[in-house]
């Protein structure tokens, strides 16, 4: 069979981590806001804040279960397609992995149920704990796995000895050039794109005016939170990018399509660069503006692709396409985090239609910036698996066919595809739900015991599967409901 | 440092953690297998939500064995998994059904028996997949210079097949004895009412295998029948745990079926732990020779000793939370 196997484990790996990415990036900065929630519910006791936390909290439960399950393939998937890359780093990416388990993937799990499930089962401070302990969970997940990826763009600290990478010192290892950078960038990614999809969700219900006392809360704190975060993540994207350009120079030069070393090198703003001319056919730019964002200096020398061989130069246009998604995106946030701060001066926050319409749309930017985000930090790094040290070919699996590959490429995108449409699907049902009143909410909502129930009322008392079953009847006011957390009284 | 084995003290550990998987996945694992013979959906309703709150910490061990093995061993993991990689696919689609089926049911209206088919179908295929690991490791690995060089589909065998099918059976005792001790009226009785059978098949396939292995491979073979007699212990005592489900089923006793059947899967895990040792990479490399190197084995142990009793303290405590029958038409959401 001709079927290249690195080729096919490499689009299946960037097929499943970018699945996979969507969800964590979102769940890390949304178990800080419902922690956030919880902690101002618990010092007021203003049932608006239990509200958002509830209704949250739901949706952080589709979310995370599609980021939990996605990541378990992940886990299994260095082994199967990149065996010799397993082989080879177990030495420090293996207790990487292991304690991210440990530290993290525990504490979620232990106190994801009693977040989602037991809010009448616990004390209130315990609850708050417990979000509290889910929030933390998600940042140390994030610590490890940006740990070992970022040792995998900037390796230091390991000398490759026997087939086998031996940790010679751990601290440079963990704490490599490129970590510091790269953690900052995440989690304040994950934050903008929490803000953005809690701002765009609350920007919606202020549109159809449903729990406005809420929703305005909401949509305040988000702002505020972006007015600061959008520009600072800037700075911290330009400093990640200075330190790419020190040890990663051929993946700033892909940035930006810049073939020969120069000084006065442009700000290429539409380009098609060709890794096969070892030129772009067609460029517009603005002179001097690369040197001066890159070296901090009008007439700086950026280095260019040809300083490497051509086998050794990542695939061009992606990176160069993806980082301008990257950065438009952001600026787009910068735009909407000045904007809100014009209207609330203004005092037109909450009534300016267009501003709240485009919030809508801004829910899916921080995705969009996520995910080309990493397209051009990992297609950036080809054809290197560990920068410099390991290639992805040396890094298959040595038994693995491309009939094997592909078989496994299609099943993942086809499960995939199914469970993602599934979960959006369910996703705009709890957000169409909303976060009404407690009896609203009640006579919409999905309960075990009257599955149709939502479809509406004629099923209430009427024939599904379970109905011979007891508890079959009336919901409305039954006492069992007072077991749910929406609807327990104590506030 | 010298005097401390870190690949023993690690195998070890690794062996707690399966384990920990095998009875903590093993029953939620097995309620799904059971999800399409419950009798009502009543019944279905209150099967997930005695397992909601724990599932995804139930599933975390099988993470922490596969980072584990990589950390520690990590030549089995770089041969198991490539010659498993079919039934390793297999097992993760499994998994990921099963798992999302958790939080879609609930939501679903008219598509909800979908999710129900997601939920036992990948319950069915991941278990199944586990089982045909444990076959495939009885039955060994095709390798020269510590890499994998057998087909895509080595690993499914007859016997492999049947350990598939035993686990199988396994899980679902395990689902029903859990099921007894969560629920209660008709769900509870439908429980008793279905664990015997269930013991019965895993008695059976057992059997059978129990008879199979030593033909399997010779070295199983002289272990069994001359190297040590104090290994018929195991299934000694798994057997004596399988009559003590018998018994209490019969007394209607609520938690002792569980703790029994928890007893019996323990005593055949360190049986077949017995056969092979100390093979990791049956038939060619020991423990030893699987190892990574010792200040990683030592860097990871420090903080696993450390973390693991903090993480059993909480993991203890959200069962404690969430401890008592699960009533019907309670849904926890």
């Amino acid at each position: 069979m001709d079927l290249d196997p690195i080729l096919l484990s490499r689009i299946q790996f960037a097929f499943v981590v970018s699945f996979h990415a969507i969800f964590p990036v979102f769940t890390i900065g949304l178990a800080s806001y419902i922690a956030v929630l919880e902690g101002l519910f618990y010092r007021t006791q203003n049932p608006a804040w239990e509200k958002l936390s509830a209704f949250w909290t739901k949706v952080f439960a589709v979310v995370f279960g599609m980021g939990v399950v996605s990541g378990i393939v992940m886990s299994f998937q260095f082994g199967t397609n990149w065996s010799n890359f397993s082989q080879a780093s177990a030495n420090f990416i293996g207790p990487l992995l292991s304690y991210e388990v440990v530290t993290a993937f525990f504490l979620e799990a232990g106190f994801l149920g009693v977040l989602l499930f037991g809010r009448d089962k616990v004390p209130p401070g315990v609850h708050l704990f417990s979000a509290l302990m889910v929030a933390l969970g998600t940042f140390i997940s994030a610590f490890w796995i940006l740990v070992a990826n970022s040792w995998m763009q900037t390796p230091q600290g390991v000398e490759f000895r026997d087939g086998m990478f031996h940790v010679l010192s751990w601290s440079e290892a963990i704490f490599n050039p490129s970590f510091p950078y790269r953690f900052t960038h995440m989690v304040m990614a994950s934050f903008l794109t929490g803000s953005f999809v809690v701002a765009g969700v609350s920007a919606w219900y202020l549109l159809l005016k449903r729990e406005v006392e809420a929703n305005r809360k909401a949509l305040s704190m988000c702002l505020w939170l972006i007015l600061f975060l959008a520009p600072a993540q800037a700075v911290v994207g330009d400093f990640h990018g200075l330190n790419t350009l020190e040890h990663q120079p051929t993946k700033v030069a892909a940035m930006e399509a810049n073939w020969e070393t120069q000084a006065d090198v442009p700000l290429l703003l539409f380009a098609w660069p060709d890794n096969d001319t070892q030129s772009n056919l067609v460029e517009i730019g603005i002179p001097h503006m690369a040197s001066l964002i890159l070296t901090h200096d009008w007439n700086g020398v950026v280095p260019g692709l040809k300083e490497s061989p051509p086998d050794e130069q990542p695939p061009v246009w992606i990176v160069f396409w993806s980082f301008r998604v990257m950065v438009a995106m952001g600026m787009l946030m910068i735009l909407f985090g000045l904007g809100g701060l014009a209207l609330r001066i203004t005092g037109k926050l909450y009534s300016t239609r267009w501003y709240l319409q485009g919030l809508r749309f801004m829910s899916v930017a921080p995705f969009l910036a996520v995910l080309s985000g990493w397209f051009v930090t990992e297609v950036g790094r080809a054809p290197w698996l560990v920068y410099g040290m390991m290639t992805q070919a040396e890094a298959v699996t040595p038994s693995l066919t491309g009939g094997m590959a592909l078989f496994t490429l299609i099943g993942y995108i086809v499960v995939y595809a199914m469970v993602f449409t599934a979960g959006v699907y369910y996703l705009f049902r709890v957000l169409q739900m909303g976060l009404e009143d407690e009896d609203q909410v009640d006579e919409e909502h999905d309960r075990p015991m009257r599955p149709l129930s939502a479809a509406h009322v004629t099923f209430e008392s009427g024939d599904y599967p379970g109905k011979d079953g007891p508890g079959k009847d009336n919901p409305g006011k039954d006492s069992d409901f007072d077991a749910t957390p929406l609807n327990k009284g104590g506030h | 440092m010298a005097m401390l084995d870190l690949p023993l003290i690690w195998a070890v550990i690794i062996g707690f953690g399966v384990i920990m998987y095998v009875l903590m996945d093993g029953f939620d694992l097995g309620l799904g297998i059971l999800f399409p013979f419950a009798p009502d959906e009543q019944a279905r309703d209150v099967m997930m939500n005695s397992v909601a709150p724990v599932w995804d910490g139930n599933e975390t061990w099988l993470v922490l064995g596969g980072a584990g093995l990589l950390a520690a061993f990590p030549l089995v993991y770089s041969i198991f998994l490539p010659a498993l990689y079919i039934g390793v696919f297999l097992l993760l689609a499994g998994l990921i059904f099963r798992g999302v089926a958790f939080e879609f049911r609930f939501k679903a209206r008219t598509s909800r028996y979908l999710w129900n088919w997601a939920f036992a179908g990948g319950s069915m295929v991941a278990s199944f997949a586990q089982g045909c690991v444990v076959g495939a490791y009885i039955q060994g690995f095709e390798t020269q210079n510590g890499v994998y060089v057998g087909g895509a589909l080595d690993w499914l065998t007859p016997f492999t097949v049947l350990t598939g099918l035993g686990l199988m059976a396994g899980y679902a005792l395990l689902g029903s004895t859990w099921l007894i001790l969560k629920s209660e009226g008709y769900i509870q009785e439908w429980a008793y009412k279905i664990t015997r059978p269930l013991l019965l098949a895993v008695l059976v396939v057992f059997a059978i295998v129990s008879v199979w292995t030593p033909f399997v491979d010779e070295l199983v073979r002289d272990r069994w029948f001359s190297t040590i007699e104090v290994i018929w212990i195991f299934p000694a005592l798994a057997l004596f745990c399988a009559f003590q489900i018998f018994r209490h089923v019969g007394k209607r006793s609520e938690g002792m079926p569980f703790v029994a059947t928890m007893g019996m899967f323990g005593f055949t895990y360190l049986g077949l732990l017995a056969s092979r040792w100390p093979y990791v990479v049956p038939p060619e490399y020991t423990l030893w020779d699987a190892a990574s190197a010792p200040e990683s084995q030592l860097f990871l142990l420090l903080g696993v000793l450390f973390v693991i009793p903090i993480v059993l303290m909480y993991t203890a405590w959200s069962y404690w939370v969430f401890r008592g029958k699960v009533k019907a038409g309670v849904g926890y959401h």
